[in-house]
């Protein structure tokens, strides 16, 4: 079976099993709305984010968290394959591994879009507005599924490293934390220095800047091309990784 | 009708780390019938059906399997086989009916043509009424007829089955046989592992012993019995002094003495001739022996006498 043939049966499967899932899919779909509502009305009063309002700033902060955890869910789906004797049959059917983890990141990617769809209506009723026009919307979007790819592919290969779906669990639960020290909820200004300078250089920064400006229609600079270096980079890694991995554990 | 092996092993090894778990298999398996290898846990059975069915690379020694080297013709060789592992191969949260037709789509069928087939083989396997449920709700038993019927999407020439009863209850067991001997009437050959000397008698045409990672023996069931004379035919004779002269004719031979119960006990391979033979030897007028009770070889004699572990292994 040529994995071009199986890919998109393997991402029926993928898609199939995460809507199954019904506890994640629920925590996938509401936590990011969750975190944005608790944000903006508990914390947002007190953090000054100048002229704008909290809703406009922690936005794009919410949705790289959202997609940055949604993704990382494609970590204990793929350690349960690899762990459980699906993967045999799979592989005496000839299905390679590329298919299957090109299913599960697909698969991640749609989950991830529909709860960036969630999170925007959210936080559009609760008075967000963006300048930004249809094509920096679009833009915005481009970069949120570039960013969505790559760390589905980094949470595949963290998949094949674990030997456990609880260990690939314990990533989910990392990634929560990537975005807090960057310029998701808080302006970088107002960080101690030595965290500074992580956070201005974190690839969750770039991305969200990214957004954050193609949203509201500022100047967006260089963010955009720093950000799709960053998936670019991110996922280009994560694909050999994979790959190596994938071959030293189907020896 | 082709007379290519089905399996053809020469000094296969394989080696996790230190450990030895495959030590120079030389095995040839007919194409056709039951090929049944046996071994206590830990014998090796489980990785010999891994490198066998491609997914384990042998780090000694060729395999050829239908023709195929397992190694750099496994692509060729993986559409002609089918592994039904010693966990169940399936997909918990999705129904039957999905699993199948996935796997046949995975095979290459068409959408419809995945589907046709996928409620054909829940039909054949009766699990038509269990169809559109999804698997985790399904019994140990229904879960092994679902996973060899995933095996089956597409016809394959050789099907191994590692272990398909262990856990099974008798009813299961029984069921999971004649499907067995259904498969090998449609001229598919099945190579199957067990830990159930019964299981092996009963099915397989042909069964290797495996120890430690070497066989031990390969044969016919009673090929194999036939090398270990461990059964016993006890005489019953007519009064102590019949039961003098019979010990004195046997002397050595003797294994068992009871003088209270004039019964004696000599070894045999239970072969109606060799029973005969002793018989006309120490009874030639027909009235010393009064009675007679032959306790077959069996394989598990067999298995004992070339393993050398009866604690190990488990008797159904």
């Amino acid at each position: 079976m040529s994995d071009v043939l199986a890919y998109p049966v393997l991402a029926a499967r993928a898609a199939r099993l995460s809507l199954r899932t019904v506890d994640a899919l629920f925590t996938a779909l509401l936590l990011p709305v969750m975190i944005m509502l608790l944000f903006v009305y508990l914390f947002g009063g007190a953090i000054q984010t100048g002229d704008t309002p909290y809703v406009v700033y922690a936005l794009p902060g919410v949705l790289v968290l959202c997609t940055a955890y949604g993704a990382s869910m494609t970590a204990p789906a793929v350690t349960s394959d690899m762990t459980a004797g699906i993967i045999d049959r799979f592989r005496s059917m000839d299905v390679g591994g590329r298919a299957l983890l090109a299913g599960h990141i697909t698969a991640g990617a749609v989950r991830n879009l529909a709860s960036v769809v969630l999170v925007v209506g959210a936080a559009l009723l609760i008075g967000f507005r963006g300048d930004g026009g249809a094509l920096g919307w679009l833009a915005a979007l481009g970069v949120l599924i570039a960013f969505i790819v790559a760390l589905s592919a980094l949470s595949a290969a963290v998949g094949l490293l674990a030997r456990s779906v609880e260990a690939a669990g314990g990533f989910t639960f990392a990634v929560l934390f990537l975005p807090y020290p960057s310029s998701a909820f808080v302006p970088v200004e107002t960080m101690p220095g030595w965290l500074r300078g992580f956070a201005e250089h974190q690839p969750c920064t770039p991305v969200i800047e990214a957004v954050r400006a193609l949203l509201t229609g500022a100047p967006a600079g260089s963010a955009p091309w720093i950000a799709l270096t960053w998936c670019g980079g991110i996922f280009t890694a994560s694909l050999a990784l994979g790959s190596w991995l994938f071959h030293r554990r189907t020896r | 009708m082709t007379h290519t092996p089905a399996i053809e092993t020469a000094a296969l090894g394989k080696s996790f780390g230190a450990v030895r778990v495959l030590g120079d298999i030389t095995l040839t398996v007919p194409a056709g019938g039951v090929f049944a290898l046996l071994g206590p846990n830990g014998s090796g059975k489980t990785t010999l059906v891994r490198v066998l069915s491609t997914l384990t690379r042998p780090d000694a020694g060729t395999a050829r399997v239908l023709g195929h080297d397992v190694v750099s013709e496994r692509r060729a060789l993986r559409a002609r086989i089918s592994l039904t592992g010693q966990y169940a191969a399936l997909d918990e949260l999705q129904t039957g009916t999905e699993n199948l037709a996935m796997m046949g789509r995975l095979r290459g069928l068409g959408r419809t043509a995945a589907r046709r087939r996928a409620d054909e083989l829940l039909e054949r396997f009766d699990l038509t009424g269990a169809a559109r449920r999804r698997v985790l709700t399904y019994s140990g038993g229904m879960r092994r007829r679902l996973d060899i019927a995933a095996s089956l999407v597409t016809p394959p020439d050789l099907l191994f089955l590692d272990e398909p009863t262990t856990g099974l209850d008798p009813r299961s067991r029984h069921t999971m046989w004649d499907m067995v001997t259904d498969l090998t009437r449609a001229g598919v050959t099945v190579f199957l592992t067990t830990q159930y000397l019964e299981e092996a008698d009963r099915l397989a045409d042909r069964i290797a012993l495996l120890d430690g990672g070497r066989v031990a023996a390969e044969g016919t069931a009673d090929q194999l019995k036939a090398r270990v004379s461990t059964g016993r035919l006890d005489l019953v004779l007519d009064g102590p002094a019949a039961f003098a002269d019979a010990l004195r004719a046997l002397g050595d031979r003797a294994v068992h003495i009871d003088s209270e119960h004039a019964t004696l006990g000599v070894t045999t391979t239970g072969g109606a001739a060799e029973i005969r033979a002793l018989l006309d030897e120490l009874d030639p007028d027909r009235t010393a022996v009064r009675a007679f009770t032959v306790r077959p070889t069996t394989l598990d004699d067999v298995f004992f006498a070339l393993t050398g572990r009866a604690q190990e292994a488990t008797r159904v």
